[in-house]
């Protein structure tokens, strides 16, 4: 046993151990995702800069490819970390869960390569299979699907066979179905077409059922076991809501799917299918706002793990906000005819995906760094405990501040560029040319600087909390 | 052990989770099929890859109260008639280069895509590119070479991206029959190039 406060390996179970590999490989690439961001933005302030050297498009494909990814990591990592604890038993496939980590990262490395020193091809199915496939956040080559696809099988069998041995829990099953919808929704969009409705209808299915439906359900698994971890909310309660949240995301998720399908050629029930749908969406994202704060509450804000904590509630009120209101405010297609690839689509994209997806993963980034300084005190008075509130507050205001930026741009799009302009290409540039476009995009770049600088903080502060601190950690409180 | 009311019942939530997902997504896999069936091209809502060698206009329909594509006279692209099998192959060499190239990373095609540069979805129509007669060429040479090309007074150019003469031509092959497709309407209010003259 080393001292308390000091980072050793010893004090992780096997899971937990790959588990950190993966939140490593996620942060790093995290800091890409911010870094690409900005190119890309900068480029709308200043259009020359790095014309035919990394052109928007490539500075776009890497921020938004880095973020699906280390969003994926970041959920293995969590399911690896819980696994153990949940299932009772020593992960079955360990061995192999390693084996394929470093593959995985390797093909990532890989991918990332050709994106940025080939960045494209002639127009052949090899460009599709080597360099990229052109299809937003899915740009990946087929070679490295394919890769991704036998990756995540080794990390479903592993899962799904150590529970088998173990024991099944409530989280466990949950987390087990969805993972096979989640890959077998990945599948969708592994194939060429020439129709372009037929394409985005399955690269919709893709998209949309990830991120408002199997990976809703996945991070409220991971929500679940974060609440009995950090505040020692009971098993039986925190269960019975997650099937109530499964119900309800499901129930509304999969046919709001239909919110897609307006615009793109397919038949015109989705728009009463889709609007009434989607709009239900918010739901459960309500009801995970009432629960995460009704148990906080209970615990007296007792928690084992305040930065934990604080980004768990984060996430509740991130997605609630980012997915449930931003997603609600353009969802019915009487809006979404005029915002429907505007700003205001980028506004929504940006606080939905960190409201609902960063959060939860850094809350776990929390989890896990306490546990690997042998469990130690991260609860009031952490030496340097300025930090994870700062860096919280600078990523926070940073979105908002972007997304505020975005959102005025997309108004002031759907206006001028959609309803009287029609949508032409000088109508493009009429909306593009308005000062309150151009502002919104400078103010994205000042709010861009801060989320950096938080991004910077909080690397800084996951390396160093607990340092040199000699508390063991605050038990959670007991249910009350 | 108390039992629990219903509401507050572990398995009563279970249940209800499976069967709720397990009826949306078999009401979704049925929809699924009758959207297919209404946007395999060739029919109606999307239509067959020779609808190039038309006319594509785009008017206002008086029942559903959009505007919607109308496939007009005979006006082949690039002055040659097409088969069906020709139309297919240009159209899906076009969309090879479109995906090849990304160019989804700075536009949008049906909405969906970047909000860098314009949506393509009626870049055919556009009235940008002046008259019916020089439109095509214009927009080949465009295309493969939009660097010393400059249309708005923001500087924002589109760089060039190695697409061939051959590329260029699938290109427009592809985008003019993206623009027959039937949107329900989106996007609102635009005007075409006017095609009469
Ligand atoms: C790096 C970003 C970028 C990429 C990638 C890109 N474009 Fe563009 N494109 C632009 C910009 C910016 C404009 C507006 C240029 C102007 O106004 O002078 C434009 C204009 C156009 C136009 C005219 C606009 C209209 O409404 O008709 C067409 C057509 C076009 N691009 C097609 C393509 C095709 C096809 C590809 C892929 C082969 C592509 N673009 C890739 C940035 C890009
Ligand atoms: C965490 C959950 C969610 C995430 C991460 C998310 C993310 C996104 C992103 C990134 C886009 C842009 C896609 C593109 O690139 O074209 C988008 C589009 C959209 N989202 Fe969400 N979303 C979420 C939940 C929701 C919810 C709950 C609703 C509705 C209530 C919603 C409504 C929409 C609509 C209508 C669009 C289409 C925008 C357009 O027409 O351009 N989203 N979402
Ligand atoms: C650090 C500051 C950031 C900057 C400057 C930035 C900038 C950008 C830019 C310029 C785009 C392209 C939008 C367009 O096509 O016009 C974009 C897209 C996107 N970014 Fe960011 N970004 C940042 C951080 C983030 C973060 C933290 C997230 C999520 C966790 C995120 C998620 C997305 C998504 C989902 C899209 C696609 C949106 C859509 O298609 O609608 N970005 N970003
Ligand atoms: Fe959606």
């Amino acid at each position: 046993m080393t001292a308390l406060g000091t980072i050793d390996s010893a004090n992780l179970n096997g899971g937990q151990k790959l588990a950190v590999k993966y939140f490593s490989v996620a942060l790093i690439l995290f800091g890409a995702q911010v870094v690409f961001g900005l190119l890309a933005g900068l480029q709308y302030l200043i259009p020359d800069f790095l014309y035919e050297v990394l052109d928007f498009s490539i500075n776009r494909m890497v921020h938004i490819n880095a973020m699906v990814v280390w969003m994926l990591f970041g959920f293995i990592g969590s399911v690896y970390w819980l696994l153990e604890d949940e299932s009772g038993i020593p992960i079955v496939g360990l061995k192999l869960g390693n084996i394929v980590f470093w593959i995985f990262t390797l093909a990532v490395a890989a991918v990332v390569a050709v994106y940025l020193l080939v960045q494209i091809g002639p127009g052949e199915h090899s460009t599709l299979w080597l360099i990229t496939e052109g299809r937003e956040y899915i740009e990946a080559p087929r070679w490295a699907d394919i890769g991704i696809v036998v990756c995540l099988l080794v990390f479903f069998f592993n899962v799904a066979a150590t529970f088998a041995k173990g024991k099944w829990t409530g989280i466990g099953g949950v987390l087990t179905l969805d993972l096979i919808a989640l890959f077998g929704i990945y599948m969708a969009g592994m194939f060429y077409t020439t129709n372009i409705s037929v394409d985005q209808y399955w690269w919709w299915w893709v998209i949309h059922l990830w991120v408002e439906a199997t990976w809703e359900v996945l991070v409220g698994g991971l929500m679940a076991y974060g609440l009995m971890t950090v505040l020692g909310a009971r098993r039986k309660i925190v269960e019975t809501w997650l099937y109530i949240e499964v119900a309800l995301m499901f129930g509304s998720g999969i046919l709001g799917l239909g919110h897609h399908y307006f615009w793109i050629g397919t038949p015109e029930y989705w728009l009463s299918i889709g609007g009434f749908f989607s709009a239900l969406e918010p739901v459960p994202l309500v009801a995970m706002v009432v629960h995460a704060v009704f148990d906080s509450g209970v615990h007296k804000m007792r928690s084992s793990n305040h930065p934990a904590m604080g980004w768990l509630i984060a996430h509740a009120f991130g997605n609630f906000f980012g997915a449930g209101v931003w997603g609600f405010m353009h969802t019915l297609p009487q809006i979404n005819l005029y915002t429907h690839g505007t700003q205001w689509s980028a506004s929504h994209g940006h606080l939905a995906f960190f409201g609902a997806y960063a959060t939860i993963n850094i809350a776990f980034f929390y989890i896990a760094v306490q546990k690997w300084r042998g469990n130690v005190w991260m609860s009031g008075g952490l030496i340097g405990g300025w930090k994870w509130k700062w860096s919280m507050v600078l990523l926070n205001l940073g979105m908002v501040g972007m997304t505020m930026g975005l959102l005025v741009a997309g108004y002031e799009q759907s206006q001028i560029e959609r309803a009287i302009e029609g949508s032409s290409w000088a109508g493009y540039f009429a909306a593009q040319s308005h000062p309150w476009f151009q502002q919104g995009m400078f103010w994205r770049m000042v709010f861009g600087g801060m989320f950096a600088a938080g991004y910077a903080l909080l690397v800084l502060d996951l390396l160093t909390i607990g340092k040199r601190e000699t508390r063991p950690a605050q038990r959670p409180s007991a249910d009350g | 052990m108390t039992t629990d009311p219903w509401w507050a019942s572990e398995t009563f939530w279970r249940k209800t989770a499976i069967w709720v997902t397990a009826g949306s997504f078999v009401v979704l896999v049925f929809l699924t099929f009758d959207s297919m069936s209404q946007i395999t091209a060739g029919t109606r809502r999307v239509p067959a890859y020779s609808a190039i060698n038309h006319r594509i206009e785009y008017r206002f329909d008086e029942q559903r109260h959009v505007q919607t594509p109308v496939i007009g006279a005979e006006e082949p692209l690039f002055g040659k008639k097409l088969t069906e099998q020709e139309a297919e192959a240009l159209v899906e060499k076009g969309k090879l280069t479109i995906q090849a190239k990304n160019c989804m990373s700075c536009h949008t095609l049906l909405g969906n895509g970047a909000y860098y540069a314009p949506d393509l979805t009626k870049a055919w129509l556009d009235p940008f590119w002046g008259s019916r007669e020089v439109r095509e060429e214009l927009m080949v040479a465009f295309i493969k070479d939009p660097s010393d090309k400059l249309h708005n007074g923001l500087g924002r150019r589109m760089p060039r991206l190695g697409v061939t003469d051959e590329e260029a031509h699938a290109i427009v092959a592809f985008l003019k029959w993206m623009s027959t497709i039937d949107t329900n309407g989106f996007p609102y209010n635009f005007k075409p190039l006017d095609q009469e003259g």
